[in-house]
């Protein structure tokens, strides 16, 4: 029996998710439960369509050209890709054999022989890291910061090119002390090329309705201008380009 | 070599008519930026806004003001200005700008009916005229149709049809006359009527000889009707002014003349470069002045207008002339054809503000220098006021001396015309093989009686067979209407002047068309892939459908629906290709509605893919609303999977996106768009409008049209102004898919 992915859902025009035109592919299933998620459907490991590596990679390829001109790619995200580290590995290995390149969001959480391997036919990593204050970190996300500084370690180590993303989130990820020491401990890591601050917004909220969730930020507004420009300037102590 | 060509390099184009050798050998391909670019003069800044007054006060009242007396032709009105002093470039269409001239060679009821919607009535001696002495081209056909042919326009299952009014589509090379001068395209004539002085003369001889004594006399007209504003245009234009000038004096005399539903300007901004380039060089003009001349005739472009009925503003979205000016692409040689006036002519919608017209489309090439393709992908984000045509698919077809007639029908210039066909609906056909032949509306039986469809589901295989059968027919009554229509055109209301400004033996097209490509394709896929349940009324007319489980939309790149959408235009066009054509013309088809998808959709019952009756069709070759659900590219490449080859007149495609889905920054989304369109373009696509706007901004709009006078979208093929739409196509235009995920 040949290997089987769950995908969420399929977008052949990203272009907030890396650099250039990227197919956008949504896997299923995540293990963390972030407050602000705008994809709560993707959560439910069981859901989703399922997929072989060459029948995922025949859509991916039906973009090349855009791919090319733009200098894009493709993007895996979720959900947490690194779930289906295995499939993935396989999907990735095929792109690169199109010469496609390969991205991979992910919050880190999940490390193990098998990302290892995934890591080798990775061309960029956007590593979300949510938050850098341990305690913050957990109640954002219901799990526990380590593992993702370790995945950031090895990703240094293994001199793979690295996006930083952060999602602002007034009155949960807005603690400035952490964000400016999180921006210094990012100098120390060469591979990461850039930081993304993405202004929390709530276009996923209906989702945890239509699932009945709770969803606990349904008050909470997007960040002001004023907040978002002293993030970024705490951000800058890193040295890293800021987008 | 004539005194006015000084500096030119010689060439075939100097012993014969050959402007394209004349833009071979001079102009000045341009591969750097848009800095060079000026803003608009004081005089111009001044003059537009006395232009925008006018067309406020129109708006208004619908039309400024309209002639009721005398036909219009080429001299019957004087020069005429909105200001004198500051009118770099002149001449309007009537006494008046804005005023609307009547031309009732195409049919004297449409223009007795379009004055009186106005509050205008006929002059009755000009409409006894027209009735008892002088037949029309509307005249002309009703003599001849059959009662298939009233029929099939009745039902509307051909539809659209120029049998009532001018045809238009047909670009006439007014390049020639600043090139030449009039006197030497005169004379050209004389030489060729001369030579069909044959021993034996039959009607085809008969019908040119005539058609080139009234191409001469248009040509005298012209002279005279330049000569009313002082400009003597009988010799070649010396300088970029008189270029300009004379180029839009052989325009000018073309639109006095006919009202056809597209009246295109062909490709004149990188002819005229050479002029600019000359002048600039030789320090006759600065930048400014260039600018100034490109700006004043643009206004003028903008100010073209025609009478129509408000039927037929209401099935054209506004007050569309399609003044098409086709820009950029690539030489045979691999030199871009790019220029600065290419870049200037964009520039006009900084200068003046966004505009539908005139229709400004590039002719996109993978090859085209990148700092050209980043500007325009700024200038769409902008303005969304351009549509992007495929210069690599085209030029195979038709070289590099091509312009776009309407919104996507390329034509060599001055060396091919088309006969205009409108389109057939193919929704509708699916509908009569189904119902054998009656329409799904009436009961009426318009097609061949043959069985009807009695199964309480459909089977794919019976339904082609009989949707076979449907478009034999129909292919055959489409093209010998179109026949009837052409003959009658040609007799009645022969396009003289722009004729004249064509070579004699001309390639001409029959331009079919077809409406309801995705609502066919998803009905065909529906019936293979789901199970549709038949709903009939008493009279055992099938009436409306059950779509059970999912199928495969059009639109999701998904080759099992893909295939069947190619594989119709394909087997269309092939059975339009059987069929014998007036004047030897070689059937083309387009895949574009216009924006009459509203109206087509009104006309037309519920369809097995799960559309209501009445629901608006998606425009030309566009997925249907809201079912291309994987994105923007994969909706792009279904559609570019349809072949140019089996659609020549065209395959339209409109396309809307969210600022903030083409990336984050405006560098990004400069850069994302001119990718997207690489990408299309490399995939064979053959037209795109690009719309990039928030359906918050339409929706304001929709409730405050005083805050958007020249808000301008792009819809099927061409360009309108939002505000002019009525309420029922504005919210067809918001429904559209809009691709918005970030």
């Amino acid at each position: 029996m040949s290997m089987e992915g769950r995908i969420h859902s399929l977008e052949s025009c990203g272009t907030v998710d890396g650099p250039g035109i990227r197919f956008v592919t949504f896997l299923q299933g995540c293990p963390l439960r972030c407050q602000y998620c705008h994809n709560a459907d993707t959560w439910d490991t069981k859901g989703g369509t399922v997929y072989t590596p060459e029948a995922l990679v025949k859509e991916i390829k039906k973009y090349k050209s855009y791919m090319k001109f733009s200098g894009g790619g493709v993007t895996f995200t979720g959900g947490e890709p690194l779930l289906q580290a295995e499939f993935l590995r396989e999907v990735c290995t095929l792109c690169k054999k199109e010469e496609i390149s390969t991205a991979i969001d992910t919050s880190g959480f999940i490390f193990n022989q098998t990302v290892k391997e995934l890591l080798e036919v990775t061309d960029l990593v956007l590593l979300d890291m949510k938050n850098f204050d341990p305690e913050v970190y957990k109640t954002v996300t219901g799990v526990p910061l380590k593992p993702t500084l370790q995945f950031l370690d090895y990703l240094k180590e293994k001199g793979i090119k690295t996006w930083i993303r952060y999602v602002l989130v007034p009155g949960l990820t807005d603690n400035l002390d952490t964000i400016k020491s999180m921006a210094k401990y990012l100098k120390g890591y060469e591979n990461v090329e850039r930081i993304e601050l993405l202004p929390f917004h709530k276009m996923g909220e209906f989702k945890w309705k239509e699932l009945g969730y709770n969803y606990q930020l349904a008050d909470t507004e997007p960040p002001s201008k004023e907040l978002i420009n002293r993030v970024i300037e705490l951000l800058k102590l890193s040295g890293k380009e800021i987008e | 070599m004539r005194t006015e060509w000084y500096d030119f390099e010689p060439g075939s184009w100097t012993s014969d008519i050959n402007v394209r050798s004349f833009i071979q050998h001079n102009y000045t391909p341009y591969e750097g930026d848009d800095s060079f670019l000026a803003g608009p003069t004081e005089r111009t800044k001044e003059l537009w806004d006395e232009a925008l007054k006018l067309m406020k006060e129109e708006n208004e009242r619908g039309i400024l003001d309209a002639e009721t007396l005398h036909p219009s032709t080429i001299t019957t009105f004087g020069p005429a200005y909105i200001d004198k002093e500051k009118e770099v470039i002149v001449g309007f269409q009537t006494d008046k700008p804005l005023k609307r001239g009547i031309m009732p060679n195409g049919g004297i009821r449409v223009v007795k009916n379009a004055l009186s919607a106005y509050g205008y009535e006929l002059d009755k001696t000009t409409e006894s005229i027209y009735t008892n002495n002088r037949k029309t081209h509307n005249d002309g056909v009703f003599d001849v149709y059959t009662e298939a042919m009233r029929k099939a326009r009745h039902s509307g299952i051909i539809t659209g049809l120029p049998d009532a009014y001018g045809r238009g589509r047909i670009i006439g090379d007014y390049r020639r006359v600043a090139l030449y001068g009039v006197d030497y395209l005169i004379e050209e004539r004389l030489e060729q009527k001369k030579l069909l002085e044959r021993d034996v003369m039959e009607t085809p001889d008969i019908r040119l000889r005539e058609e080139l004594s009234e191409q001469i006399k248009a040509l005298k007209q012209l002279k005279e009707m330049a000569l009313s504003y002082g400009c003597d245009i009988s010799q070649p234009a010396k300088n970029a002014k008189e270029a300009v000038q004379w180029t839009y004096f052989g325009y000018l005399g073309a639109i006095k003349e006919q009202d056809g539903a597209a009246m295109s300007l062909g490709r004149v901004s990188t002819f005229l470069d050479i002029y600019f380039e000359r002048d600039l060089k030789n320090g006759v003009i600065t930048e400014e002045e260039a600018q100034e001349l490109i700006d004043q005739f643009v206004m003028k472009l903008r100010m073209v207008r025609f009478l129509r009925t408000p039927a037929y503003n209401e099935l054209f979205s506004g007050d569309p002339t399609w003044v098409t000016e086709s820009i950029g692409g690539m030489g045979m040689d691999g030199r871009t054809l790019v220029t600065k006036n290419s870049f200037r002519i964009l520039h006009t919608l900084y200068n003046l503000g966004p505009a539908p017209e005139p229709n400004l489309t590039v002719l996109w090439s993978n090859n085209l220098p990148k700092a050209f393709k980043t500007f325009c992908s700024k200038v769409s984000i902008d303005t969304s006021s351009i549509q992007y045509e495929n210069d690599d698919v085209m030029r195979d077809v038709w070289g590099d001396d091509y312009g776009i007639a309407c919104c996507v029908s390329a034509m060599r210039i001055g060396k091919q015309m088309q006969f205009f066909g409108a389109r057939a609906n193919l929704a509708k056909a699916l509908l009569y093989a189904i119902n054998g032949g009656k329409d799904e509306k009436s009961g009426e039986q318009v097609g061949p009686a043959f069985a009807p469809i009695t199964s309480d589901y459909l089977d794919y295989d019976e339904v082609m067979a009989r949707f076979d059968q449907v478009m034999d027919w129909l292919s055959v009554l489409y093209i010998n209407t179109l026949n009837v229509i052409h003959n009658m055109h040609d007799k009645y209301c022969y396009e003289r002047l722009q004729m004249a400004l064509h070579d004699v033996d001309v390639f001409r097209t029959e331009a079919c068309g077809i409406a309801g490509l995705s609502v066919v394709a998803d009905s065909l896929s529906a019936i293979k892939y789901a199970k549709v349940k038949v709903i009939r009324n008493e009279e055992g007319l099938a009436v409306d459908y059950e779509v059970e489980g999912d199928y495969p939309a059009f639109g999701n790149n998904d080759e099992r629906v893909d295939e069947m959408a190619v594989d119709l235009v394909h087997t269309f066009i092939n059975k339009l290709r059987k069929v014998k054509t007036y004047r030897n013309a070689k059937p083309t088809l387009s895949i574009l509605t216009i924006t009459s998808n509203v109206v087509y959709g009104k006309k037309t019952g519920s369809t097995p893919d799960g559309r209501k009756g009445g629901e608006p069709f998606a425009p030309g070759a566009n997925p249907m609303h809201g079912r291309d659900k994987s994105g923007a590219l994969a909706s792009m490449s279904s559609v570019a999977k349809l072949k140019y080859k089996d659609a020549e007149d065209g395959i339209s495609y409109t396309f809307s996106i969210v600022p903030k889905a083409l990336g984050k920054t405006e560098d990004e989304r400069v850069e994302h768009l001119a990718a997207l369109l690489d990408g299309y373009f490399h995939d064979k696509g053959h037209h795109i409008n690009v719309n990039v706007f928030d359906r918050e901004t339409l929706l304001d709009a929709m409730d405050h049209p005083e805050k958007y006078p020249q808000l301008t979208i792009r819809v099927s093929g061409y360009a309108v102004n939002f505000i002019k739409l009525s309420r029922e196509q504005q919210l067809d235009v918001i429904n559209r898919t809009f691709h918005e995920r970030d």
